[in-house]
């Protein structure tokens, strides 16, 4: 991010105190959440509370060394992100600077006292306006468009820009900053601007979504769907696959734009992201994935301000992309790495703290965070959407903590991680007893137009057998299997195929890493075609055992992993046909 | 250099120091006792009017009367090639009676984060020869695997094994190892030492001795010392470092002490709310930089106090690290060494290092059905205590067996068995072939046909 030379803002202030990331600083006309530069390698810092004579900054970088004595610089203005062609693709620290530069700037390892702006300012971009003049527009108002990647970058008016008439616009090729079009006002526009990131972007209406986000993944799309424009949390203890799911989101829903942010988590992760991606190509299209995609990766041992910022410089550019009509998915991981630099900064702060620890303000910030997700019409009157998926790391795995608990009071959706299921390596080791998906209901008539009129009974009925499962799962630990009535064993056995055939999917597999609707409604059916059949011959007179025995069923879990599955389904099936009426005619 | 004598407070390892010039931040402080020993601390908090000073020795002999100089500067480590086969105190001071170590750079010893565009993917994979890590939770080169183990149990004779086996097949390439202890007993001090000793791993290692009559708080910098060491070897260098840091736990310990003497407002079970991101700083000093051509490895040791895994300590490190090697006292007592519980162990890092271009094919699919199995045998086992084995189904027996083969035949190798990664793979399907075919579900058929003994003998018999 970069901050405009300041032309005289007053005097410099002085700092008083450095302890670790938070510094106080007196003599600065401040106001709150003003950008900083503290010290005399200027690094930067953001105004979090102002006490009297004493402005307290939080740093954005290393603060070692600095002495009190040296100098404090306001800029003025809020922490920002820069928004124009050149986002995508693009890897940035916590406050936009691009890591790339930083490693050009300042090798391997991040020095401080660095500035980079998030945008390339020198490199050209072929600008085609979509207004003429005279033409009026108003805040928000797309005035042309850029070619950026297979994306095309909408070139807005800025939504806190006034509008007026177009009195010149040019088409060609220019850099960012460089005039493209000039209001009547005397405005003048670039295809950047600037957006304060804990400043929402304004909409002219939310929405209730009703479209889900279809992700590959069957346990999601199956039973727990999110909407487009919806919320999702995705609790888990440490190796139950918070990062691996989200990661599958990011490479496989059918959102048009993605922004993945590692905040406060592992360097080798975001090096996968980034040596994985460029490879990927989209199911449906063929396209480049990585070209739709913005990683912003603070990482555990980056600044913990940093870390703070980096939720914020996310979902800013993700509205911005919805502000263009784009459907953006938004993946976090992890909110609690997030909260918890709250609360370092916040007992630094010595601010009395709430529950666990954590500042009072935890809940209001999470909703206020995920409040900034929706379904809307936005300002030049398109439809666009942020969907956000946290990942949630609870001590201990213990989801009764507050960041769990204050998350699941305001997102829609709920994956439940469970190391049970993950030390069997059921992946994704998303419990089905426990998850929810609260837009159900709204998403119905989507399914039934667009997988199949039979879908949600299906959905209904494997959701019913693995409830009934887990009852009978509790009489098994008493007496055992074999004690069970017949037709109940019948049930267990259909319950493990939903577990093993439809719900385990493993990422890893290059055909089984993304399921489209048509293969999950096709493996359900075939499930419940063997259900149906199971259960008829048992009443019939065939015990468990034999049903249980039938061998044709045993190929179905290869259905996922092969590409074109069709035959090879309907062989088995047949297959499964033909021993079900052997079965009936030997009872 | 000002020297101040204006202590007015001593707390736990902290001084709190009035009137001084401007210090900065975090900066290496030299404290004079009155019998003209220095002692070493760093600056935690400065203000026009109070600096407060972690002191990284006991505070015995400080008082009122001691010289306090700060240096100007933050901590640094010399560091140079002789350090290999040098044996420094926890605080980064010869220790082994030879000269002084002549450095070739100074380094702040805090370590600045690797930018993650400079990273490398780690993806060269190391064999340990021990079947539970290589064939079910698979290390590769510049990965962080901790080993949570518990007090009594035979972690250190695995990160023994691990370091003495560890292996990237095919490679001649330099290697050394930095071995950091923190607050262990001499005795388990001396039996890493003689085993260095006896496999010639001495002349290539640097040890960094905080035992645990040694201060407390030395044991903050001490793992700091060990990875900016491992960090020369490895990027200056270009060595492939495996770095040892035992026991982690008793590190937790000294930053809660400190926490604890600063009156901080406290996270779970005492610990600091940092500690998250302390860790952090200490764990992400692993891995690969990209066009450079070495490496490091990390094995952090430490026991979970009341073998708990939900306990802050493992808890935290588990979120940072990539994966974790969980030794269980279950499998101990039952005799079987090396006692590693593959269910809650995990390598994060191991779908990058394995299959076709790296050790097998079929790798990565024989690793799921073992563990689906055996996770499947060994909750049967909680069942048969309880309704007895002759309510189990058939298919459950078969399971049941599989678990206690898994452990007795899978898991039990001895302290030297050095078992290639294809003997693995090939026990694994030895075991797995005691399932009836159909229950192999994890595997494509495709492999099966290839790999599983019922075909291969088919295959060969028809040649
Ligand atoms: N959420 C789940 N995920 C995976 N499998 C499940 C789940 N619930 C039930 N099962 C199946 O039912 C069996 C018993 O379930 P689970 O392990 O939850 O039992 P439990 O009674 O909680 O076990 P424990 O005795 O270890 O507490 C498992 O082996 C598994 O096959
Ligand atoms: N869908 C999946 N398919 C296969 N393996 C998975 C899947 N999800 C998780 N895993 C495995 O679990 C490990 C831990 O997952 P990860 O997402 O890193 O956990 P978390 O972020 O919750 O700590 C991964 O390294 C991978 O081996
Ligand atoms: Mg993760
Ligand atoms: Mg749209």
């Amino acid at each position: 991010m970069e901050v405009k030379e300041i032309t005289e803002k007053g005097r410099a202030g002085v700092l008083r105190r450095i302890a670790g990331p938070v510094v106080t600083a007196v003599n600065v006309d401040a106001h709150m959440y003003d950008v900083v530069k503290v010290g005399s390698e200027e690094l930067m810092g953001e105004v979090i509370k102002i006490e009297g004579e004493d402005i307290i900054i939080q740093v954005y970088e290393d603060t070692s060394g600095i002495r009190p004595g040296e100098p404090v610089i306001n800029t003025g203005l809020s922490l920002a992100v820069e928004l124009g062609p050149g986002l995508l693709t693009g890897i940035y620290d916590g406050i936009q600077r691009p890591l790339s530069v930083l490693v050009d700037k300042m090798g391997d390892f991040i020095q401080r006292g660095v500035s980079a702006p998030g945008l390339d300012h020198q490199k050209k971009w072929d600008f085609r306006p979509l207004v003429k003049e005279g033409d009026r527009v108003s805040p928000g108002s797309i005035i042309g468009e850029v070619q950026e990647t297979n994306i095309v970058h909408k070139i807005l008016v800025p939504p806190n820009v006034q509008g007026g008439l177009v009195k010149s616009i040019r088409a060609g090729s220019f850099t960012v900053g460089e005039t493209v079009c000039t209001l009547d006002s005397g405005t003048t526009l670039s295809m950047m601007h600037k957006w304060p990131v804990r400043v929402p972007r304004p909409v002219r209406e939310k929405m209730n979504p009703t479209i889900p986000l279809i992700t590959g993944q069957r346990i999601l799309d199956g039973l727990f769907p999110i909407a487009k424009g919806g919320t999702a949390a995705i609790p888990g203890p440490f190796g139950s696959g918070k990062t691996v799911t989200q990661q599958q989101l990011a490479k496989w829903s059918d959102a048009e734009i993605v922004v993945y942010i590692g905040c406060g988590e592992r360097g080798n992760e975001m090096t996968e992201v980034l040596t994985e991606f460029p490879g990927l190509e989209d199911p449906k299209t063929g396209k480049p994935l990585m070209e739709r995609t913005v990683l912003i990766a603070n990482t555990s041992n980056m600044p913990v301000a940093a870390r703070e910022a980096s939720v914020y410089t996310g979902i800013t550019i993700a509205e911005y992309f919805r502000d263009m009509g784009y459907d953006v998915s938004l993946m976090a991981d992890s909110t609690s790495r997030w909260a918890e630099a709250m609360r370092e900064i916040s007992s630094r702060l010595e601010e009395m703290p709430g529950e666990e620890g954590y500042p009072a303000y935890l809940a209001a910030r999470l909703s206020e965070f995920y409040e900034r997700a929706g379904l809307v019409e936005t300002l030049s009157g398109k439809n666009g959407s942020v969907s956000v998926i946290g990942a949630v790391s609870p001590p201990g795995g213990d989801f009764s903590e507050p960041v769990t608990q204050n998350t699941l009071r305001i997102v829609k959706v709920f994956w439940a991680l469970d190391a049970k299921l993950s030390q069997r390596r059921h992946f994704p080791a998303i419990n089905w007893l426990n998850s929810y998906s609260l837009y159900l209901d709204t998403l119905n008539d989507w399914y039934d137009r667009e997988v199949s009129p039979e879908w949600n009974t299906l959905r209904s009925w494997a959701m019913e057998i693995l409830q009934k499962e887990a009852e009978l799962q509790e009489i098994v630990q008493l007496v055992g299997s074999d004690a069970l009535p017949e037709a109940e064993q019948v049930t267990i056995e259909v319950a493990r195929m939903i577990r093993e055939i439809f719900l385990q999917q493993n990422a890893y597999d290059a055909v089984d890493t993304f399921c489209d609707m048509s293969k999950q409604y096709e493996m359900v059916k075939a499930i419940k075609a063997f259900a149906d059949q199971a259960y008829a011959v048992q009443s019939a007179g065939v015990t468990p055992q034999q049903i249980i025995g039938t061998r044709s069923k045993n190929d179905l879990p290869q259905i996922k992993f092969i590409k074109d599955y069709k035959p090879e389904l309907e062989r088995i099936l047949k297959a499964m046909e033909s021993e079900f009426n052997e079965l009936r005619s030997s009872a | 250099m000002k020297e101040y004598r204006t202590i007015t407070k001593i707390a736990g390892p902290l001084l709190f120091v009035e009137k001084t010039e401007p210090v900065g931040y975090g900066e290496l402080v030299n404290i004079a006792l009155f019998d003209g020993s220095v002692k070493r601390g760093q600056v935690l908090d400065t203000s026009d009017d109070l600096v407060v000073i972690q002191v990284f020795e006991t505070t015995a002999g400080i008082g009122k009367d001691s010289g306090i100089r700060f240096l100007g500067e933050t901590i640094k480590m010399p560091v140079g090639k002789e350090m290999l086969g040098r044996i420094l105190s926890g605080g980064g001071k010869p220790i082994d009676g030879g000269p002084e170590i002549v450095p070739e750079k100074r380094i702040d010893i805090t370590g600045a984060a690797i930018n993650p565009y400079a990273r490398a993917s780690p993806e060269e994979f190391i064999q340990t020869g021990i079947s539970t890590i290589d064939g079910t939770n698979t290390l590769v080169r510049g990965q962080k695997l901790p080993i949570f183990s518990g007090a009594g149990l035979p972690h250190n004779n695995i990160a023994l094994q691990i370091a003495r086996q560890s292996k990237v097949l095919g490679s001649k390439e330099e290697f050394a190892v930095v071995f950091a202890a923190m607050g262990i007993t001499k005795e388990e001090a001396n039996h890493f030492m003689q085993d260095f000793e006896r496999t010639g791993a001495l002349e290539r290692a640097v040890v960094f001795l905080n035992l645990a009559d040694d201060p407390a708080v030395e044991r903050i910098i001490t793992p700091r010392l060990a990875l900016t060491t491992a960090e020369y070897l490895a990027f200056d260098l270009g060595m492939h470092v495996l770095v040892i840091l035992t026991d982690m736990t008793n590190y937790c310990e000294a930053l809660r002490q400190i926490g604890a003497a600063r009156e901080e407002v406290p996270g779970r079970r005492g610990y600091p709310g940092y500690m998250y991101t302390d860790l952090a700083g200490i764990y992400e000093r692993a891995g690969i930089i990209k066009g450079k051509k070495g490496s490091i490895t990390q094995f952090p040791i430490l026991t979970m106090p009341g073998d708990d895994i939900t306990h802050p300590i493992p808890d935290l490190t588990g979120y940072i690290t990539e994966g974790q090697i969980v030794v269980s006292r279950e499998l101990h007592r039952k005799g079987i060494y090396p006692p590693i519980n593959v269910l809650p162990s995990l390598s994060r890092l191991m779908n990058l290092g394995i299959g076709k271009e790296h050790t097998r094919e079929d790798h990565k699919k024989v690793s799921d059905q073992l563990y689906a199995a055996y996770a499947e045998g060994n909750d049967l086992r909680g069942l048969v205590a309880i309704v007895g084995k002759e309510a189990l189904s058939e298919r459950d027996r078969m399971f049941l067996e599989f678990a206690d083969l898994f452990e007795s035949r899978f898991v039990r190798q001895g302290y030297s068995e050095d078992r290639s990664i294809f003997e693995t793979l090939d026990l694994g399907w030895d075991l797995l072939s005691t399932l009836p075919v159909e229950q192999l579900v994890r595997i494509d058929r495709d492999l099966i046909n290839r790999y599983h003994p019922q075909f291969r003998q088919a295959a060969k018999a028809q040649e």
